[in-house]
């Protein structure tokens, strides 16, 4: 048999297990190109994989059945290299005892992450001296209080209802109302002659809200999320009585950038300056991943070091969607921010929070 | 010659009218010329040969009139009248042109032309108000983006997070002197404090020190909120002290 065509010789290193070894023979000895002289070597170790990479790439071979069988020796050389390394380590760590080197920290999505030049810093002067000048400087200040008023978009269902009589009492001193086909326009004049300081319109689509309006009211800046999975009060487990009165404590938790600390802040100034401690209400607004997950607990210390708490309250996920300058205008507004999916999903490891 | 009433008799009732859409109690007319849409002796546009319509291009209402003389030429059969925008004026111009003509067209012109200019300037109402923009959604990139979201809601571990930061502030001192807990927490947190080096502090501590020390070590019954008990414990320490500005909002990473 006397075959000197390249395409069989790419069998060749695939099909041992199948009956071609007759003709393998006789083509290596024939050293054809793209084998060279692996085949001769083949031949005595018929049983086990090439020893060094092949220079064709297992995409290559044509026959769907064939690739395939040559992909999986691949992956199963490769995994018996891996094993054979991790003995290794364990052996040379054991042998060292106490003088091995740490172990290494498996890499995450967090300690992979792209570096984002506008993290803020907490000493940098620049941005203190930002946020003392910017919307919530005079509610930082001390000077206003927050008053919210939350309302729907058009014929609200029942879930989207439940919801914002839970978040009014989440919040303190916030106000429901129905939207009864009014424009968001002509509201918000009204609202800031009353001296609301929120406005929070929650969207509703297929009765279940699904995206969030946050507009700072004398002219502050308007934030748009996209909710999802929301958990109403009674679909909590193990969770405790209604929250009360008392005004929460807030905590937020990583939001490192310059949009991220803007973001953070306008969710602070929702609630009233001066917790009340005698509550034991916390409201959480932890971002990870770019997703902002909303927690709403009552705690309680049992000693020093350790703590309880339970959840009260509705949760739900939040992401920005867009950041605006002044208040609502969807047509004129200035877009400060606005989530470019081709662009910032691309990579996995890069956030904007 | 046009005979209308031959060509009545065939397409109205006894063979077919492309035209015509029966259902269960009226028979309608989809020709784009027909006056009422209702597939009639008087209102079929095939049928008559003096016959009249009103229609509407973009806003501009016209007056398309039947020429029967040119029915060899039906792309040429329809003489076209523009109307003027003013309603009455518009009224009239209907009357001029078709003055000598049967009162049935006359007054189904008139009846068609005014629901028209009604839905027209529904429809210039319509587009002041708000506009309900539909946004598509993308099944491929809300599927991914729950599964992303998953797995962000198991990295970020919000208990720990959340019992972390609460301890944290009891630490810090934010709390005050509502809770009332064993010694060497409170040393802790005092050698925390003297490193800072601000003199308010101290005195605070200080204070903390002289009530813990007093007091037997005993762990936080159930309600912290009874300020009134932990009060009455130490009502012999009459220090006036000053809690700190709270820093409530702080953003951590």
């Amino acid at each position: 048999m006397d075959i000197t065509e390249v395409p069989v010789s790419q069998d060749n290193k695939g099909k041992k297990k199948k009956n071609k070894k007759g003709k393998k023979k006789s083509v290596s000895q024939e050293g054809n190109g793209e084998s060279g002289g692996v085949d001769t070597k083949e031949e005595k170790m018929e049983k086990s994989e090439p020893a060094f990479p092949p220079t064709f790439s297992v995409s290559e071979i044509k026959n769907k059945q064939r690739r395939h069988l040559m992909f999986m020796k691949l992956k199963q050389e490769k995994r018996k290299q891996k094993m054979q390394i991790k003995k290794k380590k364990k052996k040379e760590r054991e042998a060292l005892g106490d003088k091995a080197p740490p172990k290494e920290v498996p890499k995450t999505i967090e300690n992979q992450r792209v570096y984002d030049e506008t993290t803020v810093d907490p000493e940098d002067e620049e941005i203190a001296f930002d946020e003392g000048t910017d919307e919530f400087s005079a509610y930082f200040n001390g000077l206003t209080n927050p008053k919210v008023l939350i309302t729907t978009s058009d014929r609200p269902r029942g879930r989207t209802v439940r919801f914002c009589e839970q978040l009014a009492t989440v919040i303190p001193n916030a106000h429901v109302y129905y939207r009864r086909g009014l424009a968001l326009k002509r509201i918000i004049p009204q609202c800031i002659a009353r001296n609301f300081t929120y406005l929070i319109v929650i969207n509703e689509d297929r009765k279940v809200p699904n995206g969030l309006v946050l507009c700072h009211l004398p002219d502050g800046p308007t934030a748009h999320f996209k909710i999802s999975s929301v958990r109403l009060r009674k679909e909590m487990k193990r969770r405790g009585k209604d929250p009360t009165e008392h005004s929460p404590e807030v905590i937020l938790n990583n939001f490192t950038t310059r949009l991220g600390h803007s973001i953070g802040r306008q969710f602070a100034a929702l609630f009233p300056q001066d917790p009340q401690f005698v509550g034991r209400q916390v409201a959480t607004f932890h971002n990870q991943r770019d997703f902002v997950f909303f927690r709403f607990h009552r705690y309680i210390f049992k000693n020093e070091k350790k703590v309880g708490i339970q959840e009260l309250g509705p949760r739900f996920t939040l992401k920005l969607r867009s950041l605006q300058k002044g208040t609502f205008d969807s047509k004129f507004g200035e877009y400060e921010w606005v989530l470019k999916r081709h662009e910032m999903d691309a990579c996995r490891r890069k956030f904007q929070l | 010659m046009q005979h209308d009433d031959v060509i009545w008799d065939i397409i109205g009732n006894k063979q077919f009218c492309s035209f015509k859409v029966k259902t269960k109690s009226q028979g309608f007319c989809r020709n784009e010329y027909n006056v009422t849409g209702l597939c009639n002796r008087s209102s079929c546009p095939l049928a008559n040969s003096q016959y009249a319509t009103i229609r509407e291009e973009k806003g501009q209402c016209f007056l398309y009139m039947k020429v029967i003389e040119r029915a060899a030429f039906p792309a040429k059969m329809w003489e076209k009248v523009k109307l003027s925008k003013n309603y009455e004026k518009a009224l009239e111009q209907i009357d001029e042109n078709l003055i000598y003509w049967p009162r049935f067209i006359r007054h189904k012109c008139k009846q068609r032309f005014t629901k028209i200019t009604q839905y027209l300037i529904r429809m210039r109402k319509l587009v002041l108000k708000r506009q309900r923009k539909l946004v598509p959604l993308s099944r491929k990139v809300e599927r991914r983006e729950k599964r992303k979201e998953e797995k962000a809601l198991i990295a970020a571990q919000l208990d720990n997070a959340i019992e972390k930061e609460l301890l944290e502030r009891l630490k810090q001192g934010t709390y005050g002197d509502i809770y009332n807990f064993p010694v060497h927490a409170f040393d802790k947190a005092l050698e925390q404090q003297d490193a800072e080096s601000e003199s308010e502090e101290e005195e605070e501590g200080e204070e903390e020190e002289v009530e813990t020390k007093t007091k037997a070590s005993r762990s936080k019954g159930k309600s912290p909120a009874n300020g009134s008990a932990v009060r009455k414990k130490r009502a012999y320490v009459e220090i006036e002290y000053e809690t700190e500005p709270v820093a409530k909002s702080r953003a951590t990473s």
